[in-house]
This record gives C-alpha cells, sequence and structure tokens, in this order.
C-alpha cells in the first residue's frame, strides 16, 4: 500500500510500486491536468510538486511518493488565480494548451525561488518543458508579468 | 471525474428536454450546389447539430462545427457568431459538433480552412437569428421592425426604450419563416470582429479542466496498448503473449489490423485495466516480424534517388508559358541549383490516442480528431453500420498539425473494442508516434533560372519526392495537384518564361500532410532560389521583388515589410534575409535578421511577418498562429529530421528527435495588412516563410548558402 497526498487529499493506492506516479494521478486518483508527452522525462509536459519540487511525474515511481506530497495543476490554486495563471490568461498564452500544466508547474517553482528572474533564468529554468505549438514568446512575457504581479501583490 | 465539457454537454441535453429553443443551421445535401438554412423548433431533445440555439431562458449555444487543436476555432468560430447574432461573449456556451457533415458540411480540420470556409455561412446565420428575433419582438410590441434592434442578448424598442430578452422570443421566433435576405454589418460596424479578445478556452487550459482526448473515460473503459510492426507494409509472423499475460492488470492479448491508406499494418494489442499495466504487458511481448517484401530503404538513397530524378527526367509539366528550356539553352547567365527538405514528423505534444466502443448496432468514438466527418464515414464503410449510428465526438485535441486528419488510429480503435466487447482507450507512446509517421515527405527540387540585362528572362522548376495522392492510386501518372503552392501568383504575370513539373517518385513509406503541406517544402526551394536570382542580378532581394510582384496587395506587403523590420537601415555585421510565400489564400512575408554573437554563433536576432489574410476575427490569435509557424519551421529547418535505416525509422523520441525549446527561439513581430479581401488561412501560412528566410540571412551574413534543410545553426 503506498500513500499520497495529492492537492491536499490522502489516496491510498495498491498497486506495482514501479508505476509512474503520472498514470496514478491520471488513471487511479482521476486527475487528468497532469499530461504524458514522452514518458521519458524530456518533455514537461506531465510535471507536477513533489513536496515542493518540480519533478516528471512520468518517471517517478509511485514508491518515491510514498508519504508525501504532490500538487498538481489543479491544486495550484483554488480558483485559477495563481499569479501564473492569471498572467497565462491576460497574456492568451496557450494554443492547444496540452503542455501548459506541465510549464505552469515548472514556472511556479521558479517563481517562488526567483521572484524577479531575467530571460537567462526563464530559459534555464523553462528548458525542459516543451512547447511543439511554439508559445514560448508568451510564456516568458507572461512570467515576467506574473513575476510583476507577485511584486505588486507583496507591496500591498 | 466529471469534467467541464461533459457537464455542460449533460446540461444542454436536459435544458432541451425542458422545452422550446430557437435552433438554426444548415443542411448539406450531398449533392447539392448550395447548403440549405434551416430553423427548428426543437421541443423533443437537444439538436446537437444546429449552430446555434437559444433557450427560452435566454441560455445562448454555439457549436465550434471544426476541431480545436490551438489554432483557436473554438473562439473564432463563436466570436463571427456572436457578432451577428448580438450577444456578449461572456453569455455563451460553446460545444463541439459531431461528425455530421449533412449538418456542418466539411468538417475536416486542414488546409487553414475553419474561418475562411465557414465565415460568410456564419454571418448569414446569426444575422437571421438576430431578425427572427427582432421581428417576434416588433410583433409583439405591433411595431414596425425597422424600429427595433438587438444588443446583448436583447431587443430593443428605440423610441418607447422597450426591452425584451432573447429567451423571451425564442417561442414566437421559431415559428417565423428565416427571412431569405439578411443585411449583414460593414466591418467598421464590429464589435467582436478583428478585436484581439481572449480566448474563451484559455482558463480551462490553465487550471486542467480542459478534457483532450487521453483525458476521456467512458465507464467500464479498459486501456490498449499496441505493438505494431516497425515496417508499414511487414507482417506478423508469431508472438508470445505468456509473459505478457502474467503482468497484473492486463486482459487479453490479441492480432489487430489498422487500414494504413490501402495497405494495413499488424500490431499485437495489449488490452488492461490501466494505461501502465498494458504498456508494462506490451514490453513483455515477444513478437517476431516478417519484413520481406519490404523496401530496406535508407534516407540517403531516397535523397540520392530525387538528385538523379532531377537531373535525367523531364517529369509531369504542371505548368508552363512561353519557353524557358530555349532561353535556359542560350542564356549565359543562370544558375541551376537543387535544393533538399527533410522528412518529418507532426508529434503533436498530445500522442495518438482514441476512445472506442463498440456496440451491436452503434460505434461510438471520442478523441482528439481532426475530421469527424471523415472519421464518420470511414466507421461505416469499414464496419458496415449506418453513418446515423456511428457518433464521432471530438475533444480538444493537443495539436494535430495534420496528424489527427488520418484515419488509422479510430479505426484501430474500434477493431478493439469490437474484440473485447467494451469501451477501450488505446494510447500510443511517443516512441509509436515519432516511429510510425506517416510523415511529411522529404522532397527535392531543381531550380534553374536565367537573366537578361538583369531581369528574369526563364525560370524552371521541377520537384522529385513522395506524393500523398498517390496512396489512393487515382492520381498516379498526373502531376502533384500541390506543385506550385507556396509560389506567388503574380510572377506567372511578369516572368513570360516559366515552368513547373513533378516528376514522380515512389516509395512505400508513409507520409502525408504536415502544416501547410507542399507549401512548407515549396516555399523553401521557390523562394530561396528567387534570392539566389537577385543575388546573380546584384540586386537587393526586396527590390528584386517589388519589380515581379505587382500586384497591389503585395506591393503593399513588400512596403509594410520594409517599415516595419528596417531593412534599408541595416548595420554592417547584420544579415538580413527574406522571402514570401501564399498557402491557403493568405500571403505571409518574414524578414529574419541574424548576427554572429560574442560566442562566434550565429544567432536568429529577430524575425518580423507580415501577414494579409484578407478578412480576419481575432488578431491576437493570429499572431499566436504566426509566432507557433515560426517556431515549428524553425525545427524543421535546423534541429530535427526523420530519418531511416534499412527501412526503420532511426528516431524515436524527443531525445533524439529534438525540439526548438525556450532558448532556441527569436521574437517574432506579426503584423497583419487591413483590408477585407475574402478571407484566406492562419494556421499555417506562418510557417514556409521562414526557412528561405533565415537561409538567406545567414547568406547575407556569411556569403554561404543553404540549400539542404535541415542545417546545423550552431555551425554556420
Amino acid at each position: 500500500m503506498i500513500t499520497i497526498t495529492v492537492n491536499g487529499q490522502r489516496h491510498d493506492i495498491n498497486g506495482d510500486p514501479n508505476m509512474p506516479l503520472l498514470w496514478a494521478i491520471r488513471d487511479i486518483i482521476g486527475l487528468t491536468g497532469t499530461k504524458y508527452g514522452c514518458g521519458a522525462a524530456q518533455c514537461g509536459a506531465c510535471t507536477v510538486h513533489l513536496n515542493g519540487e518540480a519533478v516528471r511525474s512520468c518517471i517517478t515511481k509511485i514508491s518515491r511518493a510514498d508519504g508525501q506530497h504532490v500538487v498538481t495543476i489543479e491544486g495550484l490554486s483554488a480558483n485559477n488565480d495563481h499569479p501564473l495563471q492569471q498572467a497565462w490568461n491576460e497574456v492568451n498564452v496557450p494554443q492547444c494548451g496540452y503542455c501548459q500544466s506541465g510549464q505552469l508547474m515548472s514556472a511556479a517553482v521558479l517563481l517562488r525561488e526567483n521572484p524577479n528572474p531575467t530571460d537567462q533564468d526563464i530559459d534555464d529554468a523553462m528548458s525542459g518543458n516543451i512547447c511543439r505549438c511554439g508559445t514560448y514568446q508568451r510564456i516568458r512575457a507572461a512570467i515576467h508579468k506574473a513575476a510583476d504581479m507577485q511584486r505588486e501583490g507583496a507591496k500591498i | 471525474m466529471e469534467t467541464n465539457a461533459i457537464s455542460r454537454r449533460n446540461f444542454l441535453r436536459v435544458s432541451g428536454l425542458a422545452g422550446t429553443a430557437l435552433c438554426l443551421g444548415f443542411y448539406f445535401p450531398a449533392n447539392a450546389q448550395k447548403e440549405q438554412l434551416i430553423s427548428t423548433t426543437d421541443q423533443a431533445g437537444f439538436d446537437f447539430n444546429a449552430w446555434m440555439r437559444i433557450d427560452t431562458d435566454g441560455k445562448v449555444t454555439l457549436t465550434d462545427h471544426r476541431a480545436e487543436m490551438g489554432q483557436g476555432s473554438f473562439q473564432s468560430v463563436p466570436q463571427i457568431i456572436a457578432e451577428e447574432l448580438e450577444v456578449d461573449l461572456k453569455d455563451i456556451t460553446v460545444v463541439f459538433a459531431q461528425g455530421n457533415p449533412t449538418k456542418f458540411g466539411s468538417q475536416i480540420t486542414g488546409g487553414s480552412s475553419t474561418i475562411r470556409g465557414s465565415y460568410k455561412n456564419l454571418l448569414k446565420l446569426s444575422a437571421t437569428a438576430r431578425e427572427m428575433l427582432i421581428t417576434a419582438a416588433a410583433n409583439q410590441w405591433n411595431v414596425p421592425a425597422g424600429e427595433c434592434y438587438a444588443e446583448s442578448g436583447h431587443v430593443i424598442h428605440k423610441s418607447s426604450g422597450k426591452k425584451l430578452n432573447y429567451g423571451d422570443l425564442v417561442s414566437a421566433a421559431s415559428k417565423l419563416s428565416p427571412p431569405t435576405e439578411v443585411k449583414l454589418k460593414e466591418t467598421s460596424q464590429y464589435k467582436l470582429i478583428r478585436k484581439p479578445l481572449q480566448r474563451l478556452d484559455t482558463p480551462m487550459k490553465t487550471n486542467g479542466e480542459a478534457i483532450f482526448g487521453l483525458d476521456k473515460k467512458v465507464p467500464g473503459m479498459l486501456y490498449a496498448a499496441v505493438e505494431r510492426n516497425p515496417r508499414l507494409r511487414g507482417k506478423l509472423k508469431s508472438f508470445d503473449d505468456t509473459a505478457a499475460l502474467k503482468v497484473p492488470g492486463v486482459k487479453k492479448v490479441f492480432k489487430v489490423q489498422m487500414f494504413v491508406f490501402n495497405t494495413t499494418r499488424d500490431g499485437i494489442v495489449v488490452v488492461a485495466d490501466s494505461t501502465w499495466a498494458a504498456m508494462q504487458g506490451r514490453k513483455a511481448l515477444r513478437v517476431e516480424w516478417d519484413d520481406s517484401g519490404f523496401e530496406h530503404v535508407n534516407t540517403g538513397e531516397i535523397f540520392k534517388a530525387h538528385e538523379q530524378l532531377l537531373k535525367h527526367e523531364e517529369g509531369l509539366s504542371f505548368k508552363k508559358q512561353g519557353d524557358p528550356d530555349g532561353i535556359l539553352t542560350k542564356s549565359a547567365k543562370k544558375i541551376d541549383v537543387i535544393y533538399q527538405t527533410p522528412y518529418q514528423a507532426h508529434t503533436a505534444m498530445e500522442p495518438l490516442n482514441c476512445v472506442a466502443h463498440y456496440q451491436k448496432d452503434k460505434i461510438e468514438v471520442w478523441g482528439p480528431i481532426q475530421a469527424p466527418d471523415w472519421v464518420q464515414g470511414d466507421i461505416s464503410d469499414k464496419f458496415k453500420i449506418p453513418k446515423e449510428n456511428v457518433i464521432v465526438n471530438m475533444t480538444f485535441l493537443g495539436g494535430g498539425f495534420g496528424r489527427k486528419a488520418f484515419l488509422d488510429y479510430t479505426h484501430e480503435a474500434v477493431a478493439i473494442s469490437r474484440e473485447i466487447g467494451g469501451p477501450v482507450q488505446v494510447v500510443w507512446t511517443r516512441e509509436d508516434d515519432v516511429k510510425q509517421g506517416p510523415y511529411r515527405a522529404g522532397i527535392s527540387y531543381r531550380g534553374q533560372g536565367a537573366l537578361d540585362n538583369g531581369e528574369i528572362s526563364a525560370l524552371k522548376f521541377k520537384m522529385a519526392g513522395q506524393n500523398i495522392d498517390h496512396w489512393s492510386n487515382t492520381k498516379r501518372g498526373k502531376a502533384n495537384d500541390s506543385t506550385t503552392e507556396g509560389f506567388l501568383k503574380p510572377y506567372f504575370d511578369s516572368v513570360k518564361n516559366i515552368s513547373f513539373a513533378d516528376v514522380p517518385y515512389e516509395m512505400p513509406l508513409p507520409n502525408m500532410w504536415w502544416r501547410s503541406v507542399y507549401a512548407s517544402t515549396n516555399g523553401f526551394a521557390y523562394e530561396s532560389f528567387i534570392n539566389e536570382m537577385a543575388v546573380l542580378a546584384g540586386q537587393d532581394q526586396l527590390e528584386f521583388r517589388r519589380k515581379y510582384l505587382k500586384d497591389e496587395r503585395c506591393q503593399r506587403l513588400i512596403d509594410r515589410m520594409e517599415e516595419v523590420s528596417g531593412w534599408k537601415s541595416k548595420k554592417k555585421n547584420e544579415g538580413f534575409g527574406v522571402a514570401i510565400t501564399e498557402c491557403f489564400e493568405t500571403t505571409v512575408g518574414q524578414i529574419v535578421k541574424v548576427s554572429r554573437h560574442a560566442d562566434g554563433k550565429v544567432k536568429i536576432d529577430k524575425v518580423w511577418a507580415v501577414m494579409d489574410c484578407g478578412w480576419y476575427v481575432n488578431p491576437d490569435i493570429i499572431k499566436a498562429q504566426v509566432e507557433g509557424s515560426v517556431v515549428m519551421a524553425l525545427g524543421a529547418a535546423t534541429i530535427h529530421e526523420i530519418t531511416f535505416k534499412n527501412g526503420l525509422v532511426e528516431q524515436s523520441n524527443f531525445y533524439d528527435y529534438l525540439m526548438p525549446r525556450m532558448s532556441d527561439v527569436p521574437d517574432v513581430e506579426v503584423h497583419i495588412m487591413e483590408n477585407t479581401a475574402d478571407a484566406g488561412g492562419v494556421g499555417e501560412p506562418g510557417l514556409p516563410p521562414f526557412a528561405p528566410a533565415l537561409t538567406d540571412a545567414i547568406f547575407d551574413l556569411t556569403g554561404k548558402r543553404i540549400r539542404k534543410l535541415p542545417f546545423n545553426l550552431n555551425a554556420v
């Protein structure tokens, strides 16, 4: 039995301990916002937070998450109002949208660690996330915007 | 998990059962010349196939009849309808249509056709509904309809200020005959169209709510993974499923055949109670393939064969005016060069998948589907079930680029469902996606041109490569229909001697359309050649084009390109390159600026794109499409290609089929020409001009002309 807390809710999972967290989240827990893109930690579409760190859930065994806290895109904010989600909406980032859960989860860790990232910081932090629609330019703009919003929020 | 899309859909069905509604749509009879407008009083149930529906409570539901794969139909179709219907976008619900060509006409999301193929009908349909509602209100108030107008889901009587909600008028309006003529707004009167409105699907794409094909769950659904023959036409020799059946969760293993064009691809399917179990079971299979009879081809041989054909064969003439051969023979100042473009995979971020439920007299499928009408027809034919009992549901698509307008994966899922007698989701891995194609075919071109007194006296182009149409056999022996795709038509007015030919090349590698189709490869060859001719003539590439593209829209486009890019104020250590292509009735010009940076590498500093797509809906979506097209073109020009060794694809996943990443992507600035000519496409035309503009910029900086894609930008 493996116990994982996902978005604050405890789940007991009976199954292959080698099963990647991605498939447990999607098929067993039933949260489908976390996406399968490559199964090889190459594209970042499956990015979730494991104890606050961005991990590729497609290669993270559920045994590694036993007793740990996982946050998925569904848990990034209660009302789709994380500064990044707001900025993503303002800048109209998504096209097909499939990779965007992973992009947002990667960006959320960047913004927490580095509230004022430069273009270079963003390139470095986001280089593990592929977007085939090519929304990179807008992702970069939206991260800057979210950083601004976060700073302005902090002043208030 | 209950999802947004499903709960909305259920709500609609319920509201449909609850009472009267005004539904408007078109009827597209199979053989008729013209669609017919239909209106229905929908009392019995929700007519999923109406384009718009207004319920008695004022709820407005609009249908997106095309796929949403990132290009914005989920926003732009409603944005058109809401304009003439006079409703606010915040008050409407959008649903995806099911496949039904009788109700929606063509639904294939391809050829950048969603807007250009539908907007006139949609404007008329929405204005018709508005006029019916206005008439209903005028009748009720006993005033002339001309004294009333519609706004934000209400009809208002001008002088008295009396106001009625659309919902209150539905019952009366639904009994009226639709007017035959309606007046449409002038462009200057638009409140929604031509505005950069935020997309309706953005919020659900930032919190995980949007349901893609892979997210679709139906009760009792099992999961399937298929080990398919790595060579398209090889056959299964034997398989051993002993170990696979021991994997916990694996239920069943059997052979399945997937139709691919006019042939089949054999596979062994593992059905299990989770995706992971199906994948593990598949890994445990032992399969032997018989690959005799299949060409054990290598990429190098393909392109060598192209070169030989281009050298020795005249091919099938596609278009010819004047006597280019005669001029070329006599001319002293001429060039004769070969361009080559690689095989490309689509690699949409969402790998192929499909949920299918085969029932005795009904088949239902759900998935990321670009052509629900084609899928309906195909499944109906292959499984001998009447079309009306084949229900095809589109989810959001995690990218498509042409690959999801193919019928292999949907057919295979239905075949698997039939065998297990229940619903199943077939999941392709990224490796399946990269290794199996179909691919954009690699194509080679030969360009020959002559100058007389600095003017083009002859142009001669030949192409050699696999032709998508050859899979159906009907077009063998004819030149490729798309031989001139991408090439600007005004050149035919200004160049007297010009010819295009297609040298047929047959190779049984699965090939099909890929974003911007032949323009993506033609554009590189033809526009690179125009640049080479300009250099040969010793003239500025942009000025050179100005001389030959006399068409007024082209002239204005060139003016705009020059103005926004600062073409004339280029600095010493900068390389500027240009290309202009036409694709699906839209012309795009791009200027790329490169320079050598301190680390010694050539970098792309900036891309300016100017698009003339005529009448348009949402400028921000257009800009996003062009930005994305440039990134896709960058990958195809400088980063990845599909290669074959002994008939097998050498790449398998994003570690060897590399993608552009954040740090690779230049700043792209997009400009849209303002005019009201008929709408052209938007999703694809931004792609073709990038590669030739980039290689031209590199030539400008380094003097080195690149004629074979992809090339390594880091080694320039």
